[in-house]
């Protein structure tokens, strides 16, 4: 049975501002995938795992995380604390006995290279395969 | 200060099974300053206890709440603010905070998030040590301000025993010997024939042995 993923991507300013100039025209241009929604951080140091959990309460099948390089993040290390906070998430889903993949964290360089697009169809590949999330009414 | 860890999800999820409105109660002293029981990890606990009433079809009202301390009976009034919006507790504070729940609350369901490990200090960001086994008998005086009996693998008191090794522990090779830390230290301060002496047989009866321990400050009591 297909379907369509409800997959939230929480990117920090410096990963998505080219990616959402002219309103993501961009980036549907290049293949980005409908299904999957966007939130802006100024930095993912600034991710709480209560947005990634409560994405998940909300319905979402996926969530994922892109920021800077860990070597080369804006804030030096916003990143590689999002990724923390990532784990915890996936470290929790597993206690929960579900997929931990349904949340990934990914550093990518600024501004639009084609990796923002290749992992968003990764994710979106991923979770369809996963298939609903566990957590829906 | 207290140090404590969140017991495993399936652990408290079974705890909370048979409840519809569930009060996760976060404690702001020291489960707040080890980042086990604060506000920020009841807002997760609760978030995941959602997400797992979810996942087996079920539904509950999970409220998150907070106490200044979970330790002191004045503090414990202040969950009467959420009367009859609960089922039951789960209190993120360490065991005394569950306890002094129990003990004021006696018609009340109260549960431990947490598991409450040991008295420690921040050794570095995100972790913790145990330096103090709360012995009733404090013998800092004698070593140097380090704890032979909490440090100790052995509790020892007239160490290092024959296992310390370039320093370190037997028991577990990445502890360091806190025999070898109090005679190097001894030894910096000029203190080192203090070592020589032969530590009695300690009375391990304030140590707990005897039941729960009490202290009782007649100058604070408010009894006659």
């Amino acid at each position: 049975m297909s379907f369509t993923p409800d997959i939230h991507l929480f990117s920090c300013h410096y990963t998505s501002q080219q990616g959402c100039a002219l309103e993501g025209k961009e980036l549907k241009e290049l293949g980005f995938p409908d299904n999957i929604r966007l939130h802006r951080l100024v930095c993912t140091g600034k991710l709480e795992v209560t947005t990634l959990l409560k994405a998940f309460e909300e319905g979402a099948d996926g969530v994922y995380v892109v920021g800077c390089p860990v070597s080369g993040c804006h804030n030096a290390q916003g990143s590689a604390r999002a990724a923390k906070r990532v784990e915890a998430v996936r470290q929790a889903l597993s206690e929960l006995d579900v997929e931990p993949d349904r949340a990934r964290m990914f550093h990518l360089e600024r501004g639009l290279h084609p990796e923002f697009v290749d992992v968003a169809r990764e994710m979106n590949r991923d979770i369809e395969k996963m298939g609903p999330s566990p957590f829906h009414d | 200060m207290i140090v404590a860890e969140r017991k495993p999800l399936a652990e408290i999820m079974e705890m909370v099974r048979d409840c519809s409105r569930i009060l996760v109660l976060a404690c702001r002293g020291c489960v707040t300053v080890c980042s086990a029981g604060g506000e920020r990890e009841a807002e997760i606990l609760a978030s995941l206890i959602r997400l797992g009433l979810k996942k087996e079809g079920r539904t509950a009202d999970v409220r998150v709440g907070s106490l200044v301390r979970q330790c002191d009976r004045e503090y414990i009034e202040a969950i009467d603010q959420w009367q009859g919006q609960y089922d039951a507790i789960v209190s993120t504070a360490c065991g005394v905070g569950v306890n002094f729940i129990a003990n004021l609350r006696p018609d009340e369901h109260v549960y431990p998030a947490l598991n409450t490990t040991f008295f420690g200090g921040s050794a570095e960001q995100g972790v913790w040590a145990e330096q103090c086994a709360g012995c009733g008998d404090c013998v800092l005086h004698l070593t140097g301000g380090l704890c032979p009996v909490a440090r100790c693998a052995k509790s020892l008191m007239n160490g290092p025993c024959g296992g310390s090794v370039d320093g370190r522990c037997e028991i577990d090779p990445s502890v360091d010997c806190i025999w070898q830390m109090i005679y190097d230290r001894m030894g910096r301060l000029d203190r080192q024939e203090e070592m020589a002496r032969t530590a009695p047989i300690r009375d391990w009866s304030a140590a707990g042995h005897g039941g729960p321990r009490k202290q009782v400050r007649a100058d604070l009591t408010v009894n006659p």
